[in-house]
């Protein structure tokens, strides 16, 4: 009896069919695709601000008086007005935060390190109530330092602390 | 003399390199994706500053406080109306730390607000921390995007 051999004289491979795994793949991409966030970069200024006692004794020598910020607000919470309150007298700057910048540049002089203005001098911000925040960062951020002409960070004030509110004091 | 013709041939590309480039795509994103609200939340604008640089030593217990344009504060994805109600939370908190053996001033006040947020709210809020005990604060901001200017 002839036995017919049926079928190619090729060995008989199992086929895995690879089209849903590339569409199941394609489907887990777009998900974390629409799920991916860039996120901005973040810094921070760092505040100490510990919960004020009343020290005995005499002051400590050498102890220099925080140089006063204060900025006044607009009823919208712009900027009005910004004020340096230093041992010379109350110098208004309106708006322009650049001023400020230089009177925090001028106060600290070029000495830098340890027995230095810099390393020792710090600054106490009053800001109205209602003054937008992004203001106050600004104001800070003008007191904190700046990039000079080659990109070099030049450190101004270290110390920064707000005002103690009073209680009860609101918008 | 027969010529047999032949069947036009369907040109079949080769997928095994896209497929491998898929995954590596995918690995990527299944690396970076990041699922955690805790930190940060998209309904807070931070404002933004040029001196943004993240911090070059991470504070050994951070503590995060969000506070929002409407002056509600964000913790762990939990909103408190106003500030007052904050004193238990940040009592539980600065215990917690304790028990975990960070004291009062090892804990470090992450304060993520708003950009359009009122000043005095911030303040507020830096006042009920110090009389939870809290001392050490950070106000967080970030990175001026180039070719906008905040001067």
């Amino acid at each position: 009896m002839k036995i017919r051999h049926v079928g190619s004289g090729e060995e008989e491979g199992v086929k895995l069919e690879m089209t849903p795994m590339i569409d199941i793949v394609f489907q887990l991409l777009v998900f974390f695709i629409m799920t991916f966030k860039i996120v901005t970069q973040e810094g921070d200024f760092n505040i100490k601000m510990p919960q004020a006692a009343p020290r005995a004794g005499s002051p400590q020598e050498n102890f220099t008086p925080p140089l006063k910020v204060k900025l006044e607000a607009n009823p919208n919470g712009t900027i009005a007005n910004i004020v340096v309150q230093d041992l010379s007298g109350d110098i208004s700057y309106g708006t322009d935060f650049k001023a400020l910048r230089a009177h925090a540049q001028g106060y600290m002089g070029d000495e830098r390190g340890p027995g230095s203005i810099q390393s020792e001098a710090e600054v106490e911000i009053d800001a109205d109530y209602r003054l937008r925040y992004s203001e106050t960062v600004r104001a800070i951020t003008m007191l904190s330092g700046f990039h000079d002409e080659s990109e070099n960070l030049v450190k101004l004030f270290e110390k920064i602390k707000f005002k103690p509110q009073p209680e009860g004091a609101g918008g | 003399m027969r010529i047999k013709k032949q069947p036009p041939g369907m040109a079949e590309g080769d997928l095994t390199p896209m497929i491998d480039m898929t995954f590596q795509l995918i690995a990527f994103f299944m690396v970076l994706v990041n699922f955690s609200q805790a930190e940060q939340t998209e309904l807070i604008q931070l404002p933004s500053s040029a001196l943004a640089k993240a911090p070059e030593e991470q504070p050994e217990y951070p503590f995060t406080i969000n506070i929002r344009k409407d002056g509600k504060i964000l913790i762990a994805g939990r909103t408190y109306d106003t500030i007052d109600s904050l004193g238990i939370k940040l009592d539980q908190e600065r215990q917690f730390a304790q028990d975990r053996g960070y004291g009062a001033d090892k804990i470090t006040v992450i304060i993520r607000a708003h950009e359009s947020t009122q000043t005095g709210k911030v303040q507020e809020l830096i006042k009920k921390c110090q009389d939870a005990g809290l001392e050490t604060f950070a106000l967080r901001v970030k990175e001026v995007v180039p070719g906008s200017s905040t001067d």
